[in-house]
């Protein structure tokens, strides 16, 4: 497949906020990207012309009730049938932030034995508590199943911003080890919270800004094609985005970020 | 008195008439009271008087309309009436001064300036920057999250109704002392605290869902504010020129889209313009209203698509008064009247009266006008989103506001009576306070005094709450309000708003209430040098300014006088550096049972960047390099917040040397062009000791500097010289080999190199007597900054 016959849909409903610089962000590396209204993608019933569904940042129905669960409820209901073949046919699905709140509130992820019928894990409020938006590091911890890192080596330290309320992941209690087990089994961790140098936060705040079980920051599905990180790298793309561009003499072209919308095209145009 | 002077209207569904036109004057102030319209007796009996000349009663919606299109958050009767004040004649605080100094300006570049709900200015490619800043001082008062929250909502719609796609937020607020002690609290009024925490949420809430990104802001505590909190929300809008449309007609649709209209927020407008009383709490609550930030979310979505396709003819938003002034002003200006059926707008909940459905303040509402012919396109876009849309009524002909519900006429007014009385004269004077400079001895360690300021409120890292503002969403923020590994403060956030374009937008703010103590006018004039400065410092230049008054009760003469002092600053600083007003809001009647609110002026600053990647940021970037003083300093603390510290208020306010102030800024423009300064911090709060430890801790490197090399006019103290706030002053950073080219460039003998940027990780500053007077150790700096606010110290 080539670069620009690649077709990404960027989903949104009421609440969707981050879609226009995910757009961008596909769309300046060279691949057709739009965004589209579940609405419009109910009565056109084209999801299925795209190549790649993407789930971006936001407040999705004012995460009421509790974030991505609205959304994750309604569009099984509406879309359903579209998103089972999507997974099946082994199309790749991006959650960022609230993408990823959605797609393990529908079941998507993390995915141990396909999609399920109730969410296997949460992301809930934040420890401390509390709305964050800050620049944090993250480390690959993906031993090449998902195609979202193919081009990061393993233990690679990225550079990328948070801002939620809502991001510890959290498996229930009682099963906590044996899932993590299976996660690292199945080479399911894709991002954890680190140091500057690469160190694991080990739980402590702030270098795991949530409080994130096992400084989870990123996982993807059983297949890896499914990936949900709760940073976003539509806002590490390029160098201006940086937090520190001013104090650097050189900087590079484009941010962290970009590394993960490359690795998934690279991965399409071989594979496809 | 006679009961019989209401009368049941003869309507199926509840509507009361009044018999004004025998009423009597303890009849008039009766109605007025019940029916709580806020108006003046002048202003009732002229109400008599038309309906005397109509002939008939007076329907309650035609009282409560008159009541919002006249209040004071609405027709702005200050600012727009006369004022008398010693034997002068002022005939309109806006015309004589605000709008004044920018017609005299008058640059090319303004697109539209005091007409819409915000100011537009042209930018690059086509495009328009639109800028509003409002205040929402009583709701937060009464529900701090609620009314915080649509205060954004509120300036967000005002940026929508000029057309443009919200892409910045602002926010500056002003609460009382944290500590403050609870048993000094007077009833009725909430503690600090509480007020803080629900205002810091509230904004963080809204801005963060529409994800529209907080850049920029500010925190002020001042005990005034204990009783009288208060929060400027502000918005920066991006639009296409071309898709501008201000061209309805009469025939053209009015069409209500956005959230349903229930009782929230009935008579926000007549509660913003009274004072806050004991009862305020209880009497006022459901003047407060509802936030829903995602309803907005989806209407701004709808409302792009509809610009876009050029599908509509006119806009407004619906925020104090509501429909009620909508409808009004839309019609007013397009010189139609107007017809509505009050009977179309979707309800909440079933059961309000004709009159709560057209002055209900329920958010998330706009206001669209369309031809027909477009009518159900225009729909169809709101349908997609999700969004409720409605047309209630057509612009018409004659020049009347005519009301229906259910098929009967619930009002029927005359469009020039309503919009022709806003007159009023008020008397002001000028009080001079009387003010000493303290006496006191110099202290013995200064370091230790710079730690202290480190913390006090004002100066001290509001990281704590900036972090819970998004201030990254929609990836446009080149740089942000902390800048770096330890979150030094900017002076100004950057924008990076067209993708084509390497054009970037600077937004800055200055404010600074504690000089309004001493003289209203120096506190108007550095308020308008600190935004100024603080836009410079980033790179900004073509800088428009947004002018918000927080003052008293302006029936009060000696608080109108204050107010009218500023507005002259704000002319004189105005027309001096060439930097016109584009919009502008004043709050007034801001008095609690703790007194007046100090005068409070913000100015908010929307500069250029040429070119982001030219942007400078305030942390130190290297050892080895100069650092540079601009500026003069003079021994002027009155205000400042190191006599605040030492429990003084004082009376050498720092005055503001305009003309010569420009020319510094010009050349310092220049040298901003030519890349040659490494970073740049601006001088306030704390003077040039804070802005140097400031800039020190955020690069992570050590000063060595030299106040004997610091021009000053006859400032003779070592502390004098380090905490003095005088205006106009900036610390700069140059490499050696640029020092030369910089001088000639800066072409300023107020201008001077006092020091080194050192590899230590220490701030040493020498004093006027060769002998080290601050001798402190970087991390200690920044530690005394952050505590104050922050829950826990980071990033250590």
């Amino acid at each position: 497949m080539r670069r620009e016959e690649i077709k990404v849909c960027v989903m949104r409903v009421g609440g969707t906020n981050c879609d226009a610089e995910t757009q961008r962000a596909f769309q300046d590396l060279g691949v057709q990207a739009e965004v589209l209204h579940v609405n419009e993608l109910v009565k056109q019933g084209n999801l299925l012309d795209y190549n790649v569904l993407v789930f971006p940042g936001g407040f999705s129905f004012g995460d009421y009730v509790r974030s991505g669960v609205i959304f994750a409820r309604s569009l099984s209901v509406k879309l359903g049938k579209e998103i089972e073949t999507f997974v099946d046919e082994g199309r790749p699905i991006l959650g960022i932030c609230n993408g990823f709140q959605i797609l393990v509130e529908y079941g998507l992820l993390p995915g141990f034995e396909g999609v399920t019928a109730y969410p296997e894990a949460t992301l809930t409020t934040n420890v401390p508590q509390g709305f964050k938006c800050q620049w944090i590091h993250l480390k690959n911890e993906n031993k090449g199943k998902c195609p979202f890192t193919s081009k990061i080596p393993k233990g690679k330290v990225l550079r990328m911003p948070i801002a939620h309320g809502e991001g510890r992941f959290l498996f229930p209690v009682e099963k906590e080890q044996q899932m993590l087990q299976k996660l690292i089994d199945n080479d399911m961790m894709v991002f954890s919270y680190c140091d500057e140098n690469g160190n694991v936060a080990d739980g402590k705040y702030p270098t795991n800004p949530n409080g994130s079980f096992h400084d989870i920051a990123g996982i993807c599905n059983r297949e890896g094609t499914i990936f949900g990180l709760m940073p976003h790298p539509e806002r590490a793309m390029y160098w201006w985005q940086q937090p520190d561009w001013t104090r650097q003499k050189q900087m590079a072209q484009y941010g962290d970020g970009k590394l993960v919308f490359e690795s998934l095209i690279d991965h399409l145009t071989k594979k496809f | 008195m006679n009961p019989d002077i209401y009368v049941r209207g003869k309507t199926t569904f509840k509507m009361y008439e009044v018999a004004l036109s025998e009423a009597s004057e303890t009849q008039l102030s009766e109605v007025n009271h019940k029916l709580a319209l806020g108006l003046s007796m002048q202003e009732m009996q002229a109400v008599k008087a038309y309906f005397k000349t109509e002939g008939r009663n007076a329907t309650d919606v035609e009282l409560q309309t008159i009541s919002q299109t006249w209040s004071e958050h609405c027709c702005h009767k200050t600012f727009r009436g006369k004022i008398r004040i010693g034997n002068k004649e002022i005939s309109s605080l806006l015309k004589t001064y605000i709008a004044k100094a920018t017609r005299e300006i008058n640059p090319p570049w303004c697109f539209s300036v005091f007409e819409d709900n915000a100011g537009i200015v042209k930018f690059d490619k086509g495009y328009g920057i639109a800028a509003k800043v409002e205040t929402h001082n009583h709701p937060s008062a009464v529900e701090p999250f609620g009314g915080a929250a649509t205060g954004v909502g509120g300036v967000i719609r005002d940026v929508l109704g000029v057309w443009a796609d919200p892409i910045a937020c602002t926010d500056v607020l002003g609460f009382g002392p944290l500590d403050y002690d609870y048993n000094k609290l007077p009833v009725g009024v909430k503690h600090p605290k509480y007020v803080y925490m629900g205002v810091t949420a509230g904004i963080s809430a809204y801005g963060n869902n529409m994800g529209i990104p907080t850049v920029n802001g500010a925190i002020y505590f001042d005990d005034s504010y204990t009783g009288n909190v208060t929060v400027y929300c502000g918005c920066i809008g991006l639009l296409p020129l071309n898709k501008f449309r201000r061209n309805a007609q009469s025939n053209h649709i009015i069409l209500l889209a956005g959230g349903k209209t229930g009782r929230d927020g009935i008579h926000g407008v007549t509660f913003a313009s009274a004072e806050l009383t004991e009862e305020s709490e209880e009497v006022s609550r459901p003047a407060v209203q509802i936030a829903d930030p995602i309803e907005e979310e989806k209407l701004k979505r709808g409302i792009i698509e509809v610009r876009d396709r050029e599908l509509a003819s006119a806009i407004t938003d619906l925020g104090g008064g509501g429909l009620s002034s909508a409808v009004g002003e839309t019609a007013e200006k397009f010189g139609c009247g107007v017809s509505v059926a009050l009977d179309k707008v979707p309800l909440k909940y079933p059961g309000l009266a004709p009159w709560e459905i057209y002055i209900s303040e329920s958010q998330e509402r706009m206001l669209l006008v369309v031809p027909p012919e477009n009518l159900d396109l225009v729909m169809a876009v709101f349908e997609r989103e999700d969004v409720e849309e409605t047309a209630i009524g057509t612009l018409i002909d004659e020049r009347r506001l005519h009301l229906a519900f259910r098929g009967e006429t619930v009002a029927d007014l005359d469009m020039e009576f309503l919009f022709d009385t806003c007159e009023s004269t008020k008397t002001a004077v000028i009080e001079t306070p009387r003010l000493a400079e303290p006496e006191f001895a110099e202290p013995e360690n200064p370091s230790e005094t710079l730690m202290q300021l480190l913390s006090e409120p004002n100066i001290a890292s509001k990281e704590h709450v900036v972090r819970t503002y998004d201030h990254e969403v929609k990836g446009n923020t080149t740089l942000k309000p902390l800048q770096g590994k330890y979150a030094g403060p900017n002076d100004a956030a950057v924008l990076k708003p067209l993708d084509n374009s390497w054009k970037g937008l600077a937004v800055s703010c200055g404010m600074n209430p504690n000089y309004g103590k001493i003289d209203a006018y120096w506190m108007a004039a550095s308020a308008i040098d600190e935004a100024v400065r603080n836009n410079l410092a980033v790179g900004g230049r073509r800088i428009a300014l947004l002018d918000n008054f927080t003052w008293g009760n302006p029936e009060k003469p000696e608080r109108l006088g204050s107010l009218v002092r500023a507005c002259e600053a704000c002319y004189d600083v105005a027309t001096a550096f060439r930097t016109p007003f584009i919009s502008g809001k004043d709050s007034l009647y801001n008095e609690s049972p703790l007194g007046p609110v100090t005068p409070t002026l913000l100015i908010t600053a929307v500069g250029i960047v040429p070119d982001v990647r030219s942007t400078v940021s305030m942390d130190l970037k290297e050892p080895g390099n100069l650092l540079y003083i601009l500026g003069e300093t003079y021994p002027e603390l009155g205000g400042s917040e190191y006599y605040r510290l030492k429990g003084f208020l004082g009376k050498s306010v720092p005055k503001l040397h305009a003309t010569k102030a420009r020319r510094t800024y010009y050349n310092l423009t220049k040298a901003m062009g030519e890349g040659i300064i490494k970073s740049c911090h601006d001088l306030s709060e704390g003077g040039l000791a804070v802005a140097a430890a400031e800039m020190a801790f955020a690069g992570g490197y050590g000063l060595e500097l030299d106040l004997r090399s610091v021009p000053n006019k006859s400032v003779a103290r070592n502390d004098f010289m380090l905490f003095s706030e005088s205006n106009s002053r900036f610390l700069l950073e140059v490499a050696e080999q640029d020092c030369s080219e910089f001088e000639e460039l800066i072409r300023n003998k107020a201008c001077a190199p006092i020091g080194k940027v050192t590899k230590g990780e220490k701030l040493l500053i020498r004093g006027l007597d060769g002998k080290v007077v601050v001798d402190a150790v970087l991390a200690e700096l920044r530690r005394s900054w952050k505590k104050t606010l922050s829950m826990e110290v980071q990033g250590e």
